[in-house]
């Protein structure tokens, strides 16, 4: 009871310093109220993610990634992507971060946060992903993109449904497939053998 | 700032390149997972965002985002299923004591 009401306290602190630092954007340094919440839904995403593969103790490495994916779909709103911010909550934090959960949990072990976190080449993969984050950066500012407005092309439910069912049809029906094969194959792995290794 | 595409596609490469450096670095198996849907959704972040700015893309981005997340949750299933299957023989979910092969 006590641990639900601090987390529930805990996202309202949250919330409430994203929205205290945006309109404190919106009033001082006189941003659109899309752009100060552009920046801190960018900010938290990148810290949260920066926590995810950093942090020692794995399940708060999960429990960061659900506030990044949350984030995330806060910047798909922002965008004005409403339904991929939608689908982003309900898959991502909904499904996936919980299944993440459930295997840090059946694969815990004692010693396992007091160990080493980082393979031996911590130090050169730092370095790559710092290059891939510059050269990404400047092939983007480098390039114009073909038929790129300078405002959002707004649109609704209902065309990505048209699209999902009239051109998209063929890739809808083999993801369907898709995830009925995964959940086979993942029941089948994951199980059991009678007599074997327990 | 939130009105051109190119600070949502420097967001997505940032938020790939953290997790490449996760996906290297990390000795635990499923924070190698994490790390790799932390990619996934960079990409997707990208391809909203050329679906939101390139008229001739429409909507069409917003359906293949949703299409990358249907596919990434069939990875998260069975990649995990593969972690557990593993921790149950080798009883530990660290990938540098995954040596069998090695010895």
């Amino acid at each position: 009871m006590l641990r639900t009401l601090l987390s529930i306290a805990l996202a309202l602190v949250v919330i409430g310093f994203v929205l205290t630092v945006a309109a404190a954007m919106v009033i001082f340094l006189g941003q659109t109220w899309t752009d100060a919440l552009f920046w801190c839904f960018a900010s938290l995403m990148i810290v949260s993610g920066l926590l995810v593969v950093t942090m020692r103790d794995i399940i708060r490495c999960g429990l960061a990634m659900i506030v990044c994916f949350g984030a995330l779909a806060g910047i798909y709103i922002v965008m004005g992507a409403t339904l991929i911010g939608a689908a982003q909550v309900i898959v991502y934090i909904g499904a996936i971060s919980v299944l993440i959960l459930f295997a840090i949990m059946l694969t815990q072990t004692k010693a396992a946060p007091n160990r080493l976190v980082f393979q031996t080449q911590a130090g050169p993969a730092a370095i790559a992903a710092v290059v891939i984050a510059v050269l990404i950066g400047l092939a983007v500012s480098a390039t114009t993109w073909p038929g790129e407005r300078a405002e959002r092309v707004p649109y609704t439910a209902n065309q990505i449904s048209d699209q999902l069912f009239s051109t998209f049809v063929l890739p809808f029906e083999i993801v369907s497939v898709l995830l009925l094969a995964a959940v086979i194959g993942a029941v089948f792995l994951a199980k059991r053998e009678p007599g074997g290794p327990a | 700032m939130s009105n051109s595409l190119d600070s949502y596609l420097v967001l997505s490469g940032i938020l790939f390149a953290i997790g490449t450096f996760g996906f290297l670095a990390r000795r635990n198996a499923i924070s190698m997972l994490m790390a790799i849907e932390l990619m996934l959704n960079a990409v997707n972040l990208a391809i909203v965002a050329f679906g939101a700015f390139i008229p001739a893309l429409g909507s069409q981005g917003a359906v293949i985002a949703l299409m990358v997340m249907a596919v990434a949750a069939g990875e998260a299933t069975v990649g995990l299923a593969i972690v557990i299957a593993i921790y149950r023989n080798r009883k530990t979910p660290l990938v540098d004591e995954y040596d069998a092969m090695k010895r």
